[in-house]
């Protein structure tokens, strides 16, 4: 499984977003927000975004005040991670119009809903932001 | 009445999430008694029978469970609830609550196999397809996965791109968990690859890349597909999935790599996209490593990477060439000054990559350099790279028995220049270090005693507990090799500076043990001395006299002076004698080995410092120092002071005496403390040897012995002592050994020449009777030469010379140009049976073996003859067998036979492939005997399948050196000593 987990954090280390991939107890979680928040907010921009994590890497970016933290296995390609998140958040800032933080804390669940578009059982499956954003645009129409 | 009226206030004063985003966000109550106040409300509104209500509850239950971790498993039945909703919206908020919290082990994840099934076979609702796939690629069981195997399969040919892509992405997990969906769905996914659609490729390229990357071997027939979109595909993820697959495939197959060889580098030089040049860039030096084009372009690429600003491309340029430098060094050497500069770089990640690079360029031919500047680095380092530069260094320089260290004294003076540096915290590994080079490197050892003296006289090192196990390695060093000490009673002094109190007992224990052993060295010396300048040599200084003498034992000459000659019998059984020649002595040999390495110390200072008075007042020094500490509360401490200070009380008396009586009594060598003193000296100048940790097994069990006792009851009596933790050696005298091995010649000898007496006859006779107890002579040499005793240092120190002078002799000639500076040969370094286990890392097998079974009964074709056994998998693996033998009679088959060959016998024992990687390339060469062999194995194999995993292993690497054999070898016993 390629990709493992997806969170999303801010510059306080308060987690924003959480997908995950794979099951994990909510103490693993925690822990693992925990060790993973501290890791990478310790970094600076002259740093490269690639941390090695137990068996696994993390590749995040920095958009404003929000991290983009990315678990991958470790034969997964670090800069096709890094546009991967580019598009994510490129998506997300064609629906939200300027997409920033209160965006994603109030509509968390369309968060989820590109997500689960773009990202299938760790898989990458779809990368046109016009198919990822067409049934949530569908959905909103209906309701 | 009430319930239904509370349920309506519910639904009209309920909180929704963004209410209590707000909330939250204000924290007018406090974070978390805003949580359990909310908590309360929603365990409340969970309840109630309106859908809006609770699903609106659970949509809040499930923000706070994934952003702060309260558990929702109690509410998993309510999920369910909304999860059959029949509003979009509400089921949407089911769907993804259970994908958050559902695990195998949730109980009501057997309720909802009917609803999932219901969704995903909705005709009119897409999207609730798509919500069903999406919860079932997360929380599938393997009951799930079987209960809606048929629905998935026909979706996985639905003509919506929008629900195939995700059925074909779900399929990844049904097969982990359900293997036996492969038979029925396997095909369908392989069509998809065909397909027109960007988005189904891109799909079923990703699952066939992780499908890949647990176990390769099964894809391999459909390299031509893959090759097709290699080359065709425009999508820059999809070829960099089909990246990834190729860079497994290729290692099977060295024919694929012939042909994508091309494509790749094609791919390397056009694209724009820096993700796709770089996985490029990794396949070549992973798996295509033999291209000789293909390595030279990706370096270039590489070195562009390395050079650009940005810290991403360092560090993977960095990744990449760390991939490429076991095969290519020339490439890290091209790129040596880049590499070294980034060692200062800010990120600590790009620090240690290129940490990791200068270690890979280590030889023993620039050791001294590297080392030189990393410790310069270290040295401005912060303290955790600091340390992972010492630890590398460390590692590097032990590794394979210091194989790159040719001289010895710079390294052991480099251990002891790293021990001072400030962050220094591998105190535990240069210990083990400088005790490891001292008991295998003779020639090192007064250089050791010089480093350790000059760790142990600074009283500033104390204070630092990183160093205190560095301390003790100094401390037991300066006690065991005293006799290449230049002033051993600077040694006492140090040994028992104020500071040691600094120290923890266990350590300070053998502080006091080595002064003990460096007071004897110095009484003895000092006897010796005396009684040398009392002799009939007057003139020459004392000791170098002593040296002499004992080089040309003659006998006038030796038969006069008592100690001489007693330590004469000593080297007979002293097992340097054997095998060093005689100047390498222990007493008195100090003076010339220093000399010889060029150091200032002469005879004239050894002699001059073992004065009457020296030795008195450092009798007392002793007595002073070591007197408070009768009262220790410290067993180890507590025995050795009072040792040490009995000893003293002993010899002092004596000693004071025999001043008096200096000139009358010169020949008192029988006085009763020099007596002492030499005994004690003896005892201590034995010499510990390494004793190969294998060593004990070895020894053959006797008959009778019964070693598998239960000894429980013991348990319970010493159940806190702790075993030794595993050290490569352990430090046994070999005295014993030695002993038996000289007195058992000594024996045979005299039963050769003497005439049997009656006292031999009865020895004979009890010999008979009890042969058991007793070294058989006759064969002694036969299993000599099977099994060299672990520590004859005689047999050992033959053969060592030999391949030294062997190595010593073409390294004269090869490079004797190319390194006229190095002065000396590198001196001899012990090496034991045990020590050189060259542990491949065991690479765990491919995790699902069902699965792969399966994919290749499907992809081989073989359906109908396995369709019996589908439900037994115990005929899993004949059944596997016999889609082999299809295999090969397949002349339609791409890849032809020599490969099948390859793969049948990785299969005909699910054990055996463990030791695929190994054994991989002498299978394909001994291919040729052909089928007979095989058939044998075959046999063979059904034998032995039970029989251990370890011990299949064994067979099949002997299997493939000598393929003929393998019918003989039945009788099946376990060799635990591989």
């Amino acid at each position: 499984m390629g990709i493992r987990f997806i969170l999303m954090v801010n510059k306080q280390g308060q987690t924003r977003l959480a997908q995950y991939y794979e099951y994990l107890t909510l103490e693993e979680r925690r822990a693992l927000e925990g060790e993973i928040v501290r890791k990478c907010l310790a970094r600076n921009e002259q740093q490269c975004s690639f941390v090695e994590h137990r068996n696994y890497k993390i590749v995040y970016r920095r958009y404003a005040s929000l991290f983009f933290l990315v678990g991958v296995d470790n034969d997964e390609n670090e800069l096709a991670i890094l546009e991967f998140i580019h598009l994510l958040v490129e998506t997300m800032d064609r629906h939200f119009g300027n997409v920033c933080e209160l965006d994603i804390m109030f509509h968390l669940e369309k968060a989820h809903f590109m997500l689960e578009e773009m990202v299938m059982n760790g898989c990458i499956v779809e990368t046109s932001k016009t198919n990822i954003l067409q049934p949530i645009q569908l959905m909103e129409k209906t309701s | 009445m009430a319930s239904t009226t509370s349920s309506i206030m519910d639904t009209l004063f309920q909180r929704t999430l963004e209410d209590l985003i707000k909330g939250l966000r204000l924290q007018i109550i406090g974070e978390s008694a805003f949580i359990s106040k909310a908590l309360d409300e929603i365990r409340r509104e969970i309840k109630s029978t309106d859908s809006h209500t609770k699903s609106n509850a659970l949509q809040k239950l499930s923000y706070l469970s994934s952003l702060h971790h309260f558990d929702m498993s109690w509410a998993a039945f309510h999920v369910v609830e909304v999860m059959s909703s029949s509003r979009f919206s509400h089921k949407k908020i089911g769907y993804h609550a259970a994908s958050l919290s559902f695990s195998d082990s949730t109980p009501v994840l057997l309720l909802i196999t009917n609803q999932l099934r219901k969704d995903l076979t909705n005709p009119n609702n897409e999207f609730e397809v798509s919500l069903a796939l999406e919860c079932l690629s997360r929380i599938a069981t393997t009951d799930l996965c079987r209960d809606l195997t048929p629905e998935i399969f026909t979706l996985l040919s639905s003509t919506k791109i929008f629900v195939r892509k995700k059925a074909i992405a779900l399929v990844l997990r049904v097969f982990e968990k359900y293997p036996d969906a492969v038979k029925v769905c396997f095909k369908r996914l392989v069509e998809n690859l065909d397909s027109t659609d960007p988005h189904i490729v891109s799909a079923v390229v990703g699952v066939f890349c992780e499908l890949t990357s647990n176990d390769p071997k099964s894809y391999l027939p459909l390299a031509p597909e893959f090759y097709r979109i290699l080359v065709d595909s425009k999508n820059n993820w999809v070829l960099i999935k089909m990246l990834k697959i190729f860079a497994k495939l290729v290692l099977l197959e060295p024919r694929l790599a012939k042909r994508i060889v091309e494509p790749v580098c094609e791919h390397m030089r056009r694209t724009g996209a820096k993700s796709l040049m770089f996985e490029c860039v990794r396949t070549v030096v992973s798996s295509l490593s033999d291209y000789e084009e293909a390595v030279k372009l990706a370096v270039v690429k590489i070195r562009e990477l390395l050079l650009d600003d940005d810290p991403n491309l360092k560090y993977l340029g960095l990744n990449a060439l760390s991939i490429v430098a076991p095969k290519h060094l020339w490439a890290v050497l091209e790129n040596k000054e880049v590499v070294i500069k980034w060692l200062s770089d800010e990120d600590p990640n790009i620090k240690r990559e290129s940490l990791r690079l200068v270690m890979a360029m280590v030889s023993e031919n620039n050791v001294v350099e590297i080392c030189r500047v990393l410790v310069n680095y270290a040295l401005k380092s912060d303290p955790e790279f600091c340390n992972e530069i010492l630890g590398s260094i460390l590692s590097t320089c032990s590794r394979n028995l210091y194989e790159i260290v040719n001289d010895f004294d710079w390294y052991v003076s480099l251990l002891g220049e790293m021990s001072r540096i400030l962050h220094c915290q591998q105190g535990d590994e240069i210990e083990n270090q400088l005790i490891d080079i001292c008991m295998r490197v003779r020639d090192v050892r007064p250089e050791l005693v010089r480093v350790g003296r000059d760790l142990l006289i600074d009283p500033a090192l104390l204070s630092n507990h990183f160093l205190y196990r560095i301390l003790s390695a100094a401390a037991w060093v300066s006690g065991e090799y005293v006799e290449f000490s230049r002033n051993p009673f600077e040694l006492i002094e140090a040994l028992l500076q104020p500071r040691t109190n600094l120290l923890p007992p266990s350590i300070r224990a053998i502080y006091i043990q080595s002064a003990f052993k460096v007071l004897i060295f110095c009484l003895h010396s000092y006897l010796l001395q005396r009684e040398s300048t009392a002799s009939s040599y007057p003139d020459t200084s004392a000791l170098s006299e002593l040296a002499s003498k004992r080089e040309m034992p003659e006998g006038s000459d030796s038969a006069t002076f008592k100690a001489p000659s007693h330590s004469e019998q000593d080297e007979v059984f002293n097992p340097r004698v054997s095998n060093q020649s005689f100047e390498e002595l222990s007493v008195g040999n100090g003076g010339d080995r220093t000399i010889s390495h060029g150091q200032t110390s002469t005879p004239v200072t050894s002699e001059n410092s073992f004065t009457y008075e020296a030795v008195v007042n450092h009798l007392n020094l002793i007595e002073l120092a070591l007197g408070p500490l009768t009262g220790s509360h410290d067993v180890e401490i507590l025995e050795r002071v009072r040792n040490l200070l009995c000893f003293i009380e002993l010899i002092k008396g004596e000693v004071l005496e025999s001043l008096v009586q200096k000139e009358e009594n010169l020949n008192s060598a029988e006085m009763k403390s020099s007596k002492i003193i030499k005994l004690m000296s003896d005892a201590f100048s034995e010499e510990l040897g390494p004793v190969s940790v294998s060593a004990q097994e070895r020894v053959p069990i006797p008959e009778g012995l019964v070693l598998k006792e239960n000894l429980n009851d013991l348990e319970m009596i010493c159940g806190d002592i702790q075993l030794p933790s595993s050290i490569s050696f352990s430090l046994v005298s070999n005295h014993y050994e030695e002993g038996v091995g000289a007195s058992l010649p000594d024996l045979q000898s005299k039963e050769e020449l003497e005439p049997p007496s009656e006292a031999t006859s009865l020895l004979a006779e009890h010999r008979k009777r009890h042969g058991l107890y007793y070294l058989s002579s006759e064969k002694n040499d036969i299993v000599a030469n099977d099994y060299p005793p672990a520590n004859d240092p005689k047999l050992r120190d033959n053969q060592n010379n030999d391949t030294e002078d062997l190595v010593k002799l073409t390294e004269q000639l090869l490079v004797s140009k190319k390194r006229p500076n190095q002065a000396k040969p590198r001196p001899v370094v012990v090496k034991l049976d045990g020590d050189v286990v060259p542990v491949s890392a065991k690479r765990p097998g491919p995790k699902d073996d069902s699965l792969s079974g399966a994919v290749q009964e499907v992809l081989l074709g073989s359906d109908t003859r396995t369709s019996t056994s589908r439900s037994n998998p115990s005929d899993k693996s004949s059944s596997k067998r016999k889609g082999k033998e299809k295999l090969i009679t397949d002349p339609s088959f791409e890849l032809n036979d020599n490969l099948g060959d390859a793969e049948k016998l990785d299969h005909e024992n699910p054990s055996s492939r463990r030791s695929k990687h190994r054994t991989h390339g002498k299978e394909r060469r001994h291919k040729s005997p052909g089928k007979i062999r095989e058939e044998r194995e075959e046999n063979g194999q059904k034998e032995k399948k039970k029989s251990s995993h370890r011990h299949a292993r064994h067979k099949t690497r002997q299997r493939a050196d000598v393929p003929l054999n393998v019918v003989s070898e039945t009788p099946v016993i376990p060799d635990f000593l591989l």
